[in-house]
C-alpha cells in the first residue's frame, strides 16, 4: 500500500475527462415518464434511459440519478460514501440516487484502489467537483431555456428554481445540459450547507445482502464456465517434481487437468467436483529452496535486533550520547507472528482469455495493477484486458495481490475455456501473502526525570516499515530519536495486512509508553500530552501527525471512557496512535474472570475530519477495534518446514461474538477534509488491551497473541 | 449419478449429484441459490447456514443424500420480499460491512428467535457463537437481534 501519494487527478485533467465523456452525449426520451418520484431505489435501471453526464453520473429524463462508484468495495463502505460526495454537490435527493459499481476504467477514473484508507481522502475534492460541475451544467441549461442569468437560479433535491419561482427538474434539462461546455471554477458548498454528507446513509447494497442476491466474486457465473481448484506447493520452498491424476480424472464432473509452473489445476463443472478432484491428485514435491520454521524466524529476527545490519530511516540528535548519559534506560522487545488475512470469501477470480480479449471478473482491490500484470504475464496488450469488479467478501490487504486473477487468466489461456478459480479455505490460509512476523526493540533513556532519547529497531520478515512511519509520533517530540530497520528475505510470501506495519508497531510503542510512564513515575496520559507540546509549532515538515489533533483525541477518550473512575474490578488501558492520516485514542476496559482477562468495552475517540457517513463510519471503527483485539489476542500462524500450521477455522482462531467488547465510538467534531477509517482504528487496540491487562494483573504482555499458552501463563502466573 | 428430490423454499428440485455432495454446492452451483455462502467447508464459520425443518444447520456438512423429504429454507426463501423481522432489523441497524457472512448470520438468528423470541444478551451471544464475521460487525448483530425480537 502506498499511502499519501499525491492525487494524480488535477482539476484540468478532470475537466478534460468530463468534457470527453459528456461532450456529444445526448439524448434521452420519455420512455419512463410513468416513473413516479416515490419509486425507491434500487429500481430497475435497465428500464430507464440515461444521459451519460460524465464518467461518474448519469441522469434520466425523470430525474433519476445513477452514480458510479469508482473504487473497489471491500466492506469499507466507499460504494456508499464516495457517491454521497457526488450527490451532495449535485444537489439531488439520496432517494433518487442509484449507485452502481464502476468498472476498471483507466481513462475516466484514477486511483481505483482499495488500500491505505485513502479513497475518501483522495476523492474528497474531485468527487465533489464532479457533482458540482454537473449541477452547474444543469443550471446553465435551465437558465438558457428561461433566458435568465444562471447565477439567479438555485437548486434543491434535483429541482432548479429561478428568481420568478419557475421550476425545472434535472431530468427535464439533462439532454440540453449534457452537450454544454464544461464550466470551470464551479463553487463547492460550504460545509454548513451539507445535507447528505454527515447524514446516516445505509449501505447501498443492503437489500441485496440481506436477501442473498449474487454480489460477490464467488457468486459470479457465466454460461459454459468451469470451476478450477488449484493444487499449490504445500510448503513454501517446495517445487513440483511429478504428479499422478488418475484418481482426479475419475471424479464425476472433472473435465480437464492442467499443470502450470509448480501448480496443477483441476477443472470441473462444479466447485465440489473441482475440489474433490484436486484432493485426489497425488504429487511428489522436492525442496526448491530451504523450507523455514517459526523457531528459525524467531532466532533470525532476534539476531537481527542484536546485530548491526540496520538501515536508519530517521535520526534526530544523538541517541547514543543520550543513552550513555542516561540515569535509566528502559529496553523492551515486542514480538508478533505471521497473520493470514482470512477474508471470509476465499480468493477467487473469473477469467476468459480468447485470441483478442481478456475478460476478468471478480474481487480485486487493485484492478489497474492487476490488469497490467495479467497483460504482461500473457504477453498481451493491456487494451485487451477488461475487469469487472464484484463486491468483496473482505479484503484486509489480501486482495491487493492479484495472484488469483493471474492464475485464472493462465488456466483459461491454457485450456481455452472460461474459468473461475476458487480457493478452498485451506488453500486460502496456506497460500497467503501474510502479515510478516516482526520484532521490535525499543529503548528509551531517562535523565533527570526527562525522556532524552528513543531508539526503535525493527526486524521484519521480507520488508520493513514504509518511509512515512518513522515520522509518526513520537518523532519530533524527543530530541534524540532514531528508527532503524533490518529484514530477512524469506521464501514465505508476505504483504500488506490491514494497517501494514503499524498494526503491530502501535502495540509495541504504546505498550512501551505505558511502561515508560511507570518507570518515569509520571502519569501516562500526561506523558503523552507533555511530549506533544514539544511538537507544536514544529518546522519539521516530515512530521506526519498533528500534535493538536492527537491531543484532541486523547482528551476526548479520557472524558468519554470515565478514565480513572471505573467500578471496582474494572481495569483500564490507554493507547493513542496516528496512521493513515487519522488520529485515534482508545481506552479498553478489562475484567478478570477465573484468572483470564475479558475485554468488556473499548472507548474510541477518533479524528477523521468531517465524518461523511456516520452510520458507516461507526461500523468501520467498531469493526477495526474488534479486529485489532481479535488478532492481538488470538491470531497466530506458525510454520514448520515451510508448511503453515493452521489451515482452517478449527485450528485458527478468529474472534467470535462472545469474545467481543462493546465499542463506544466518539468522533471529534471537525470541519477538516475527511481522512480514512478502514485502517486507523485497528493499530491502537492491542496496546489498550495489553495495558488494561497490566493494570489488572501487573504483568506486561510483549508477545502476540496474548492468548497463546506462554502469555496466558504469564498472566495467570 | 443418482437423482435426489429436494424441497427448497417450498419448491421441489430434482438434482443429479454424487451421494457425498454437500447441500451447499447443490444450492450454489446447481440451483443458483448463491445467497448461501462458502466460508470454511467444515462447519466452523456459519456462512452456509440454512434451515432444515426450521432448524439452523450448516449446509457444507449436510449431504444431498440425507435431505429428501425435509424442508430446506435458504436466505432467498426466508421471506417473500426480504422483509422478515430479522432482515428488517438488519437493514434498520445497517449491520453489514463486507456483507459476506450476513446471510448465514440472518439464518442463524431467525431460527434462534423462533425458539427464543425474547432472548437475553448472553443467550444471543451463545446462539451466534458459531457464526464468524471477519469484519467484526458483532456489536451491530447483537443490536439487530434485539430489534428483531421486538418486531
Amino acid at each position: 500500500m502506498t499511502p499519501s501519494k499525491q492525487l494524480n487527478f488535477s482539476r484540468r485533467s478532470f475537466l478534460k475527462t468530463s468534457a470527453l465523456a459528456g461532450g456529444g452525449m445526448l439524448i434521452s426520451f420519455n420512455l419512463f415518464t410513468a416513473c413516479k418520484s416515490d419509486v425507491k431505489p434500487p429500481i430497475d435501471i435497465s428500464q430507464l434511459n440515461f444521459n451519460d453526464f460524465n464518467a461518474f453520473i448519469k441522469i434520466s429524463n425523470e430525474g433519476k440519478v445513477t452514480i458510479f462508484s469508482p473504487n473497489p468495495e471491500i466492506g469499507q463502505g466507499v460504494k456508499t460514501s464516495m457517491p454521497m460526495l457526488i450527490a451532495e454537490e449535485l444537489d439531488v435527493a439520496w432517494k433518487d440516487v442509484y449507485v452502481a459499481q464502476g468498472d476498471y476504467d483507466p481513462v475516466n477514473f484514477t486511483r481505483q484502489v482499495a488500500g491505505g484508507s485513502q479513497s475518501i481522502r483522495h476523492g474528497w475534492e474531485p468527487l465533489r467537483q464532479t457533482g458540482a460541475t454537473a449541477r452547474q451544467m444543469l443550471i446553465n441549461a435551465a437558465a438558457a431555456i428561461w433566458e435568465v442569468d444562471p447565477s439567479t437560479c438555485t437548486t434543491k433535491e434535483g429541482v432548479i428554481t429561478n428568481a420568478n419561482g419557475d421550476k425545472l427538474g434535472y431530468g427535464e434539462v439533462v439532454a440540453d445540459a449534457s452537450i454544454l461546455e464544461v464550466p470551470e471554477n464551479v463553487k463547492l458548498k460550504d460545509t454548513k450547507d451539507f445535507t447528505i454528507i454527515g447524514s446516516n446513509i445505509s449501505n447501498v447494497d443492503i437489500d441485496n445482502i440481506v436477501t442473498g442476491k449474487p454480489l460477490f466474486g464467488l457468486d459470479y457465473k457465466q454460461e459454459g464456465m468451469l470451476y478450477a481448484s488449484v493444487m499449490r506447493p504445500p510448503a513454501f520452498g517446495n517445487v513440483l517434481e511429478s504428479f499422478e491424476d488418475n484418481g482426479a480424472r475419475a471424479v464425476n464432473g472433472v473435465i480437464n487437468i492442467v499443470q502450470f509452473g509448480n501448480k496443477v489445476a483441476v477443472l470441473a463443472t462444479n466447485t465440489w467436483a473441482a475440489m474433490k478432484g484436486k484432493n485426489a491428485l497425488k504429487a511428489n514435491w522436492k525442496e526448491g529452496s530451504k523450507t523455514e520454521s517459526t523457531a528459525f524466524h524467531d532466532k533470525t529476527l532476534l539476531d537481527l535486533l542484536k546485530g548491526n545490519s540496520f538501515e536508519t530511516l530517521r535520526k534526530d540528535g544523538n541517541v547514543k550520547k543520550a543513552f550513555d548519559e542516561a540515569d535509566t534506560v528502559l529496553e523492551r522487545i515486542y514480538e508478533s507472528p505471521f497473520l493470514p488475512h482470512n477474508c471470509l470469501e476465499p480468493m477467487n477470480f473469473f477469467a476468459h482469455v480468447t485470441t483478442d480479449k481478456i475478460e476478468l471478473v471478480g474481487p480485486i482491490q487493485t484492478p489497474a495493477w492487476t490488469a497490467q500484470r495479467v497483460a504482461d504475464h500473457l504477453k498481451r496488450d493491456i487494451k485487451q484486458v477488461s475487469i469487472k469488479m464484484t463486491r468483496m467478501g473482505g479484503g484486509f490487504g489480501r486482495r491487493l495481490y492479484g495472484d488469483f486473477a493471474l492464475e485464472a487468466a493462465e488456466i483459461s489461456s491454457l485450456t481455452n475455456s472460461p474459468v473461475k478459480v476458487v480457493f478452498s479455505r485451506e488453500d486460502d490460509m496456506s497460500a497467503g501473502t501474510y502479515r510478516p512476523a516482526i520484532k521490535y526493540k525499543i529503548a528509551a533513556s531517562i535523565k533527570d526525570g526527562k525522556l532524552t532519547g528513543y531508539h526503535l529497531k525493527e526486524a521484519a520478515i521480507n520488508g520493513n516499515m514504509y518511509g512515512l512511519i518513522p515520522n509518526f509520533f513520537p518523532a519530533g517530540a524527543i530530541d534524540n530519536y532514531q528508527v532503524d530497520v533490518a529484514n530477512y528475505k524469506s521464501n514465505i510470501t508476505t504483504g500488506a495486512w490491514r494497517a501494514p506495519y503499524t498494526n503491530f508497531l502501535a502495540f509495541a510503542e504504546q505498550s512501551f509508553f505505558d511502561e515508560l510512564a511507570q518507570t518515569m513515575e509520571v502519569d501516562r496520559i500526561q506523558l503523552h500530552l507533555d511530549l506533544l507540546q514539544n511538537v507544536k509549532g514544529t518546522t519539521d515538515e516530515r512530521i506526519e501527525y498533528s500534535p493538536e489533533r492527537l491531543e484532541g483525541v486523547i482528551k476526548l477518550a479520557i472524558e468519554k471512557s470515565g478514565w480513572g473512575k471505573t467500578n471496582q474490578g474494572v481495569f483500564q488501558g490507554f493507547s493513542v496512535y496516528y496512521c493513515h492520516n487519522t488520529h485515534v485514542a482508545e481506552v479498553a476496559d478489562v475484567i478478570m474472570d477465573k484468572g483470564l482477562p475479558i475485554v468488556t468495552k473499548v472507548t474510541c475517540a477518533i479524528d477523521c475530519g468531517i465524518v461523511v457517513n456516520p452510520l458507516g463510519a461507526i461500523n468501520q471503527v467498531t469493526g477495526g477495534v474488534i479486529d485489532g483485539i481479535g488478532h492481538a489476542m488470538y491470531g497466530d500462524l506458525s510454520f514448520n518446514q515451510g508448511i503453515p500450521q493452521s489451515n482452517n477455522f478449527d485450528n485458527y482462531q478468529l474472534i467470535r461474538i462472545g469474545q467481543t467488547p462493546k465499542v463506544d465510538v466518539h468522533f471529534v467534531d471537525s470541519d477538516m477534509a475527511p481522512t480514512g477509517l478502514g485502517e486507523p482504528p485497528l493499530p491502537p487496540a492491542g496496546a489498550a488491551v495489553a495495558n488494561a491487562i497490566y493494570a489488572a494483573t501487573g504483568k506486561r504482555l510483549t508477545k502476540q497473541p496474548f492468548m497463546s499458552n506462554m502469555e496466558i501463563e504469564k498472566i495467570v502466573g | 449419478m443418482p437423482t435426489f428430490n429436494l424441497k427448497i423454499n417450498n419448491k421441489t428440485y430434482s438434482v443429479e449429484a454424487d451421494m457425498d455432495t454437500p447441500l451447499l454446492w447443490i444450492l450454489r452451483d446447481q440451483i443458483d441459490l448463491v445467497g448461501t455462502k462458502y466460508g470454511c467447508g467444515i462447519g466452523q464459520c456459519g456462512s452456509c447456514t440454512v434451515h432444515i425443518d426450521g432448524n439452523a444447520m450448516r449446509s457444507c456438512l449436510l449431504l444431498v443424500s440425507q435431505l429428501e423429504g425435509m424442508s430446506i429454507t435458504t436466505i432467498e426463501g426466508l421471506s417473500e420480499n426480504g422483509d422478515s423481522p430479522v432482515q428488517e432489523a438488519w437493514k434498520e441497524i445497517d449491520v453489514p460491512q463486507c456483507g459476506y457472512c450476513q446471510s448465514g448470520q440472518i439464518m442463524t438468528a431467525s431460527a434462534f428467535l423462533k425458539r427464543n423470541p425474547n432472548p437475553s444478551e448472553s443467550e444471543i451471544r451463545n446462539a451466534m457463537h458459531g457464526n464468524i464475521c471477519r469484519c467484526a460487525s458483532y456489536n451491530s448483530i447483537e443490536k439487530a437481534i434485539k430489534v428483531a425480537a421486538k418486531k
